[in-house]
């Protein structure tokens, strides 16, 4: 009964793991803007892999490798926001602005000339 | 239950090798292929319960461990376009080493009228 339940959970780790990581790679070619699809990649790093090592966890029960299973999702979970971060501020530094900037900024530019206007009888 | 999860592994890889090869900046590009590399380490996981043979496990732990360093040095290489840099700038300073073949010209004039990105964003001048 107990290996039962483990089994119907680890599956439903595995399901809810491969659905994230599906979602994500979507997202990841659909999605607009480079920052966006930042959003949507970490989202396969953090819930896909860490659903689908601890369905696997689940699977190995307590053996050595549910231990290296668990490193590696320590792993992931530490150096995957901090290549996200790293990636984010490289491309903010290098010139990449976010969409809706670039919109603002394409709207400020359409109202210059009335502002112009306006100014100049006053 | 292994095989419904390696087959969306697998079509998540598929789409950010689509991003990669379409992907308009570096940035894009760099991010696909750290996707491709997080896959790649469960994939191995994935693939040694689906074989039966959970040796290759220690595959993976290596394969995490390189990923992370090689997408570091990637990323330090585009920002500096130099490994011996150190990661400090002055805040005020211009960028040192921009790539203006793949920037839009606007975005150009904007850091060369205003180089520190924080203040631009505030919608300071």
């Amino acid at each position: 009964m107990m290996n039962m339940a483990l089994d119907v959970l680890s599956w439903i780790l595995l399901l809810g793991g491969g659905f994230f990581v599906f979602v994500g790679g979507l997202g990841l070619f659909r999605m607009p803007d480079f920052y966006t699809r930042v959003h949507a990649a970490s989202l396969t790093d953090t819930m896909g892999a860490g659903m689908i090592l601890i369905g696997l966890m689940l699977q190995a029960g307590w053996t050595l490798n549910s231990g290296k299973l668990m490193m590696i999702l320590v792993f992931i979970f530490f150096t995957s926001p901090t290549s996200t971060h790293a990636l984010a501020k490289a491309a903010l530094f290098a010139g990449a602005r976010p969409l809706i900037a670039r919109r603002e900024k394409s709207k400020e530019k359409n109202k210059l000339p009335d502002s112009d206007k306006e100014d100049a009888p006053s | 239950m292994y095989t419904v999860a390696t087959l969306a592994i697998l079509v998540t890889m598929a789409l950010a090798l689509a991003r990669a090869v379409l992907g308009p900046t570096v940035f894009d590009r760099i991010l696909a292929v750290n996707t491709i590399a997080t896959k790649t380490t469960i994939l191995i996981a994935l693939l040694g319960f689906l074989t039966g043979r959970p040796d290759f496990l220690d595959i993976a732990l290596a394969y995490a461990l390189i990923n992370f360093i090689g997408s570091i040095a990637i990323l330090k290489f585009f920002k500096y376009r130099d490994f011996s840099r150190s990661g400090w700038l002055e805040p005020d300073a211009p960028h040192p080493h921009r790539m203006p073949n793949w920037m839009p010209p606007e975005v150009i004039e904007i850091l060369d009228n205003n180089p520190d990105p924080e203040k631009h964003r505030e919608g300071g001048k």
